[in-house]
């Protein structure tokens, strides 16, 4: 059993909650995972950890509220006990020789950038950071993103908070003022990757993306989360989650991840006894 | 432990044939997850024990890999004595109530049976059952007092072979703890093979019967990424056992292996199994086919075949390259398959996977095969007949074609060494690998085997460790 330490809503579907898993703290680093399952009639959910205190054994997860299963995890309190929590799985970013930096993030996917932008900034490199979201209510990290940057740049759909657009627009407009980046990292919704994929492929800067394909076990046992990387069968949970962006193929990836939604959307949620169309 | 030495006291029964298993009508099973195979009642075991001529010879027991006192527990039977029989598996068999359930007994122990010369062998594998089965109903779970020896030993992987080592080790007072990736202990005795070939609770109640004898079992902890193995060197272990199976999944590297529908049979049993996806009190999704192709011929293929009939599938084919002689599965559950339905395209190859606009499969292309004469192995290579392919109209692809064990051990563990097939290379007669104190058996070394040989690897392993651990302390 595994309790929850903390637990902070970061907006109206963005939940933060500190796990206590002491071996799971110790080991972490940025780029992997967690896979929990709340109770037995649970399902595996892959979260990646945002952070970790070896000294408390306390590990981050940030988490948007999708569909049953994240729903039900935040509607749990501190102090109360989820029953699997097991990591961190997955292979650690490669950040060795980045000098400099952007890092891209969108919606939730912050969460997933934010550590490796606080290890580079850590390690002396140069970290930009370009967030977007759909509007004002829903940024969150935003004063750890700017803890972690050099410059931070937050863009919203409707303009309604920092600049109006896409990441791609200010990312483009950077890469035009001539910024030489080593490696831009992007992770968010995969148009989002797919886009900005795009964008680096024209100007030569190697892009590294995070793949959230649907897992299970996590360890390379069931095959489910298999992406097509450079014309290969790769397995997101073991030869990932990330990947060169400009050989990944987004498509693919983007109908296998939504094979069950009618299903999922159909699921009789546990937590409000009815059916849940989230 | 007494052993049984006496002769028959009745006339051996000369019936040509065993005793046959009753068995959940097929019709009804179709639409359940419980158990097929029924088990014998006393009476039929009785009468089926009384087939066993007592061969001196033992020749069964030279076919059962960890040397079952068959014709002694078959005695004891005879004599009502089940408890007895029990004792007597129980001297060289952690796990009866499985194996009596899942062992190919047709290629082991009953194979070698004298009576099957004429007629059908006694059937072994149904009185281990038996005796296992009844032993839990009436006896029960009993804690074995455990004696610490202050030795500290860490087995990886809580399948038959990890699970055998530990308890052959905590048997000799070695502190035992086992690390298991999943949430749930007992490898492919829980993801794999599906509840109503091997209720759940049965391999449950093994696993709680290890745990009072004092083996201790960690769920959630993936060695190589949790832990890794020189770390658990350097928290005391003086020893490791590696039983990690093969659980890496292999496609067949077709066209059409991404679309929507298609699986690699480890995940689908995995969903089934592990996470109870028929059941709709669970949360984890399985979609729902109609037409399901199964790819393979052996116990994996079977398995998902059947799962996929209990989902509701209105037509499940298995799709092998060879022919019937050679289908590798046990003859049981080749028998229940078919009883069930199942359609069996044999001398069939895939060659791809085809897909309509929305990316979900919507049939299979195929080629006929013939085979020729027998390799060096004696079996028969498949050719395919130019020119044969055909379509077969599915929307669901399974792959049980095979698995190799996973590279997490390899990846991140220096000093073992790996064959070309990934598999943990081991002295096989001490199961020691190549680093000191490292020891691995089961799947993980032999690739995708038999719940039994694990088992009797793992059983190696804790002696050959017992051995190590006490020559060291000796020559200290
Ligand atoms: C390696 C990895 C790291 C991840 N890290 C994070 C994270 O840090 N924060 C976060 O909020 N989310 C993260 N995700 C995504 C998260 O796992 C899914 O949102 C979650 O599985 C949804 O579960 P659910 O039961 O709440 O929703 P469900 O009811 O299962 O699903 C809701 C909808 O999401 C789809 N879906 C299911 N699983 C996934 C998936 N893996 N990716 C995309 N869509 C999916 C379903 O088809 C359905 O349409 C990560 C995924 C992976 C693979
Ligand atoms: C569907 C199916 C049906 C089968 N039917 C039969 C049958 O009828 N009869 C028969 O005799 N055999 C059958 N087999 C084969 C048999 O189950 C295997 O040979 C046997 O289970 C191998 O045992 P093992 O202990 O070596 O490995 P496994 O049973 O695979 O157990 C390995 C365990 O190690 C864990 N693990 C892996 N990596 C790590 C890690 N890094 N850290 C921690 N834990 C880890 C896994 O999660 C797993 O629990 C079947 C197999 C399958 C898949
Ligand atoms: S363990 Fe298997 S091979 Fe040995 S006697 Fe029992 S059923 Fe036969
Ligand atoms: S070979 Fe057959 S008949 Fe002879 S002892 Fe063994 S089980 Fe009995
Ligand atoms: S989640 Fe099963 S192989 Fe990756």
């Amino acid at each position: 059993m595994f309790k929850i330490l903390r637990k902070k809503t970061l907006n109206n579907d963005v939940t933060l909650m500190d796990i206590e898993a002491m071996d799971v703290a110790r080991k972490a680093l940025p780029g992997q995972f967690i896979i929990f399952r709340i109770d037995e009639q649970g399902e595996r959910i892959p979260l990646t950890i945002a952070d970790t205190d070896a000294q408390t054994g306390a590990v981050t997860i940030i988490f948007q509220q999708v569909g049953s299963s994240t729903k039900m995890l935040a509607a749990m309190s501190e102090g109360d006990y989820i029953l699997d929590f097991v990591g961190p799985l997955g292979s650690p970013s490669h950040l060795e020789g980045i000098e400099r930096a952007c890092i891209i993030g969108g919606g939730v996917g912050c969460a997933i950038a934010y550590p490796q932008a606080k290890y580079l900034h850590e390690k002396g490199a140069v970290v930009d950071v370009i967030v977007g979201f759909r509007n004002k209510d829903l940024v969150i990290l935003e004063e750890e993103l700017r803890a972690a940057s050099d410059n931070l740049y937050i863009t919203t759909d409707d303009g309604s908070y920092g600049e109006k657009g896409f990441v791609t627009d200010r990312l483009k407009a950077l890469l035009d003022d001539g910024v030489v980046y080593d490696e831009v990292i992007a992770i968010g919704p995969v148009p989002m990757m797919k886009f900005v994929s795009k964008l680096t492929r024209e100007y030569g800067v190697k892009t590294t993306v995070s793949l959230n394909p649907i897992m299970i076990d996590g360890t390379g046992m069931c095959g489910g989360c298999r992406v097509k990387v450079g014309g290969e069968m790769k397995f997101a949970c073991v030869d990932g989650p990330e990947f060169d962006g400009h050989q990944v193929d987004f498509d693919e990836l983007m109908t296998r991840n939504a094979f069950y939604q009618e299903q999922e959307r159909g699921h009789a949620c546990r937590l409000t006894g009815g059916v849940n169309n989230g | 432990m007494p052993v049984v030495s006496r002769e028959v006291s009745t006339m051996a029964d000369t019936s040509k044939s065993r005793v046959e298993m009753p068995v959940q009508d097929a019709e009804v099973r179709l639409s359940n997850f419980e158990e097929v195979a029924l088990g014998y009642s006393e009476q039929m075991a009785k009468e089926e024990a009384a087939r066993c001529l007592n061969c001196k010879t033992r020749p069964c027991v030279s076919g059962c890999p960890v040397n079952v006192q068959i014709p002694e527990f078959i005695a004891a039977i005879n004599d009502g004595e089940y408890e007895q029989a029990y004792q007597l598996i129980v001297q060289t068999n952690a796990l009866p109530a499985i194996c009596g359930r899942v062992c190919p007994q047709e290629n082991q122990c009953e194979k070698h049976c004298i009576r099957g010369r004429k007629g059908e062998p006694v059937a072994i594998g149904r009185l281990e059952r038996f005796v296992a089965d009844w032993h839990l109903e009436n006896i029960g779970i009993q804690a074995r007092e455990f004696v610490s020896n202050g030795h500290k030993v860490a087995v990886i992987g809580a399948g038959p072979a990890g699970l055998s080592c530990a308890g052959d080790l905590a048997q000799r007072g070695y502190d035992v703890t086992v690390f298991e990736a999943f949430h749930t202990p007992g490898g492919v005795l829980v993801y794999g093979i599906p509840e109503f070939r091997l209720p759940k609770r049965i391999v449950g109640a093994e696993i709680e019967a290890l745990q009072k004898g004092g083996v201790t079992i960690r769920t959630n902890c993936v060695i190589g990424r949790t832990v890794s193995i020189d770390e658990l060197i350097d928290q005391g272990y003086e020893a490791i056992f590696i039983g990690t199976g093969a659980g890496l999944p292999t496609f067949l590297g077709i066209e059409g292996e991404s679309l929507l529908g298609v699986y690699s049979a480890n995940e689908f049993l995995t969903r089934m199994n592990l996470m109870h996806a028929y059941d709709s009190a669970y949360d984890t999704p399985m979609m729902k086919h109609s037409k399901v192709a199964v790819i393979g011929g052996g116990n994996v293929a079977m398995d998902a075949a059947r799962c996929a009939l209990r989902m509701g599938a209105d037509e499940v084919s298995i799709v092998y390259r060879r022919s019937m002689l050679e289908l590798p599965a046990r003859a049981e559950e080749v028998h229940h398959a078919q009883e069930e339905g199942i359609d069996f395209k044999l001398l069939v190859n895939p060659v791809q996977i085809i897909g309509d606009e929305q990316n979900r499969v919507r049939g299979l292309k195929c080629l006929r095969m013939e085979l020729c004469e027998p390799d060096e192995s004696g079996r028969c290579r498949p050719a395919a007949i130019e020119g044969s392919d055909f379509e077969i109209e599915v929307d669901s692809v399974i792959m049980a074609i095979g698995t190799s064990p996973n590279p997490l051990i390899q990846r991140t563990t220096e000093g073992l060494e790996f064959n070309r097939r990934g598999c943990i290379i081991v002295d096989e007669e001490t199961m020691a690998t190549t680093s000191p104190g490292i020891y691995a058996g089961g799947d993980t070394v032999t690739g995708a085997a038999t719940v039994i040989l694990a088992m009797g690897a793992g059983k190696t392993a804790a002696k050959s460790i017992d051995d190590y651990i006490q020559g060291k302390v000796q020559g200290s």
